[in-house]
């Protein structure tokens, strides 16, 4: 297995690599200026502060110094927040981010799972139903109508939470939620699909047969199989969220990660954008190498190729 | 013309589903016909900016004192449209690249798969946002210097490269039917027969599809035009004069504020895109079960 994994590191290289170069030359080879969008800078000047970013000469010379610093961690500084390197403002941001992701993430797992559980044994009733259609609705509004409408409830109506900002704990609870919502869906109609075959195989009559409670039944044996569906949507997922918190972050004025990619890559910013895309794709591609760890792990069915 | 028989043969079984259809075909003919009528140009600039619904203006005006209605009817037009064009462009990536894996099989196989599955653990929407933003004026002078001026960049690009990244799902389930079908008995007459390859996949093998071409074709509908409206919401995406859905929701919540609230301008386009789109997911998800042959009844 080790064998496997080192291989699967190893194939994520090249991979890696063309993504970074495919990101700086576009942004690079765009028309935009980087240092400033509106008033024209004095050639001179111009000239100068290119020198200071290394990003003058041929595109060529500029590529290659870059991926030199990428080589030896240092992603650069941003031509659009002066002065501040792209590490730093990822040290910053990353964690903030992170814990918007993880908290949705926690969320959509156990309403998810709950409601979908739920649904499941009240196969075809009305509560089942009901949950489905509800689900459905989760996974069609987009998250940027829920989140504003949330807020007007919410925030300027009732007065309950806050509308906006970061920091302290009430802050967190609407955006992770509007994140949350169409992950929930998904997982609710995978553990309902999962639960509702798992609940006919021998197994369970086996269990049944034995004298077992029924909530023994469903919880000691058949939950613990029908939610390894989950462990396989848990890659998109993450993706998913990744990218779904740029818009919530935007609209809760969360300093996270997405908001300054949208602004660099609005900007032309060529060691930002490029930073977060290494940042985001090395997350995802160690995220779906630990899933499929995980998946093997637990299944004992499936072999790792 | 066989498809459109498989899905009217479905569709009329189920009350449900044919409410989904007759209110998609609805938003549709309101797109496309209706919006001549409201009395408005999607493009008017009036002083009545901001009002609320009343009888002049059914859904209020916005903050250019367009007429509400007019505009989001456009935007309709625009999301519909994208989100049309797109799932053909993933459609037809989607069953080539899907018929060729799974025909092929071996290591060729294997290495196509490898390829989507390297895909699928990339942030695609945040690379198509690196290429949108930058390829823009490129492609402006482009089209500028092929004489077609009328045309705008932006939407090519959306619609091309939203489409060239939700074709994944589609490529790994034509991949799983061709596998099975290439087993079958009618494939190997006709390659006994001595028929091409490629004659096998087009006449022999795509009619087999059909049915589950409808139905991913149908619920690429709906994650294309979230895409395309998640884009132009952060700004990234379309931009005016052209609006959609995206924009229009982008507007109303940028305005949100403690003081006045502007619920209107939220909640009619807001409203109608989740309608549209739980129509277009509830329309897939009843297609698939009646004809994905993986969905156990």
């Amino acid at each position: 297995m080790t064998a496997i994994i080192l291989r699967r590191l190893l194939q994520a290289i090249p991979v890696l690599f063309i993504v970074v170069t495919l990101t700086f030359l576009l942004v690079r080879s765009a028309p935009g200026n980087p240092f400033s969008t509106e008033k024209k800078i004095p050639a001179e000047i111009m000239e100068q502060l290119e020198k200071q970013y290394d990003l003058h000469g041929s595109l060529r010379h500029q590529y290659l110094q870059y991926m030199g610093k990428v080589l030896h961690g240092d992603l650069s500084i941003s031509t659009q927040y002066r002065n501040r390197t792209v590490n730093e403002i990822i040290a910053q941001t990353l964690p903030v981010s992170m814990v918007l992701g993880s908290s949705a993430y926690f969320l959509a797992l156990v309403f998810g799972v709950t409601f979908g559980g739920w649904a499941a044994i009240r196969h075809n009733q009305w509560g089942d139903r009901s949950i489905m259609l509800t689900a459905l609705l989760g996974l069609s509004i987009p998250s940027f109508v829920l989140a504003p409408m949330l807020v007007m409830l919410f925030a300027l109506k009732l007065n309950l939470l806050p509308a906006y900002g970061w920091g302290s704990p009430d802050q967190i609870i609407l955006p992770a939620i509007c994140l949350s919502i169409p992950f929930a869906a998904t997982i609710a109609r995978l553990t309902r699909g999962s639960l509702l075959e798992v609940l006919q195989l021998d197994f369970i009559r086996t269990a049944r047969a034995k004298g077992l409670s029924e909530d023994a039944v469903l919880f000691r044996h058949a939950l613990k199989v029908a939610i390894l569906p989950l462990i396989g949507y848990s890659g998109p997922a993450a993706a998913g969220i990744l990218t779904g918190s740029i818009v919530i972050e935007t609209l809760f004025g969360i300093p996270g990660i997405g908001q300054f990619f949208v602004n660099s890559a609005l900007n032309f910013d060529p060691f930002m954008t490029s930073g977060v895309v290494i940042v985001f794709s090395v997350f995802l591609i160690l995220f779906n190498l630990f899933a499929d760890i995980l998946y093997f792990v637990v299944d004992r069915r499936v072999k790792l190729e | 013309m066989k498809s459109i028989h498989l899905f009217y043969r479905v569709v009329k079984k189920d009350a449900l589903l044919v409410v989904c259809v007759l209110f998609l075909l609805a938003v549709l003919a309101l797109a496309f016909v209706g919006i001549h009528f409201t009395g408005y140009t999607y493009d008017q600039i009036s002083d009545a900016s901001l009002l609320p619904p009343s009888h002049a203006h059914w859904f209020g005006t916005d903050a250019n004192g367009h007429d509400l209605l007019t505009r989001i009817l456009f935007g309709a037009q625009i999301s519909l449209f994208v989100a049309a064009v797109g799932a053909l462009v993933s459609l037809t990536v989607g069953v080539t690249y899907g018929m060729i894996s799974g025909y092929a099989g071996g290591r060729i196989d294997s290495l196509m798969m490898r390829l989507v599955e390297i895909i699928y653990s990339l942030p695609t929407l945040v690379l198509v946002i690196v290429l949108v933003t930058s390829l823009d004026s490129p492609v402006a002078n482009l089209l500028k210097s092929a004489g077609l001026t009328g045309v705008n960049p932006r939407l090519v690009l959306i619609v091309l490269f939203l489409g060239l990244t939700e074709w994944l799902t589609m490529a790994r389930i034509i991949r799983g039917q061709v596998l099975v079908l290439k087993q079958q008995a009618f494939v190997q007459a006709s390659l006994a027969l001595g028929q091409s390859h490629v004659r096998i996949l087009w006449r022999h093998l795509f009619p087999n599809l059909f049915g589950i071409i409808v139905v991913y074709l149908t619920l690429t509908i709906p994650a294309i035009m979230l895409d395309e409206s998640f884009m132009s919401f952060l700004h990234v995406g379309l931009q005016p004069p052209l609006a959609s859905w995206g924009t229009l929701v982008s507007d109303a919540a940028f305005l949100i504020n403690p003081i006045r609230l502007y619920w209107w301008m939220l909640i009619f386009p807001g409203g109608l895109m989740t309608l549209t789109l739980l129509a277009l997911n509830f329309l897939g998800d009843g297609l698939r079960d009646a004809l994905d042959p993986r969905v156990r009844k």
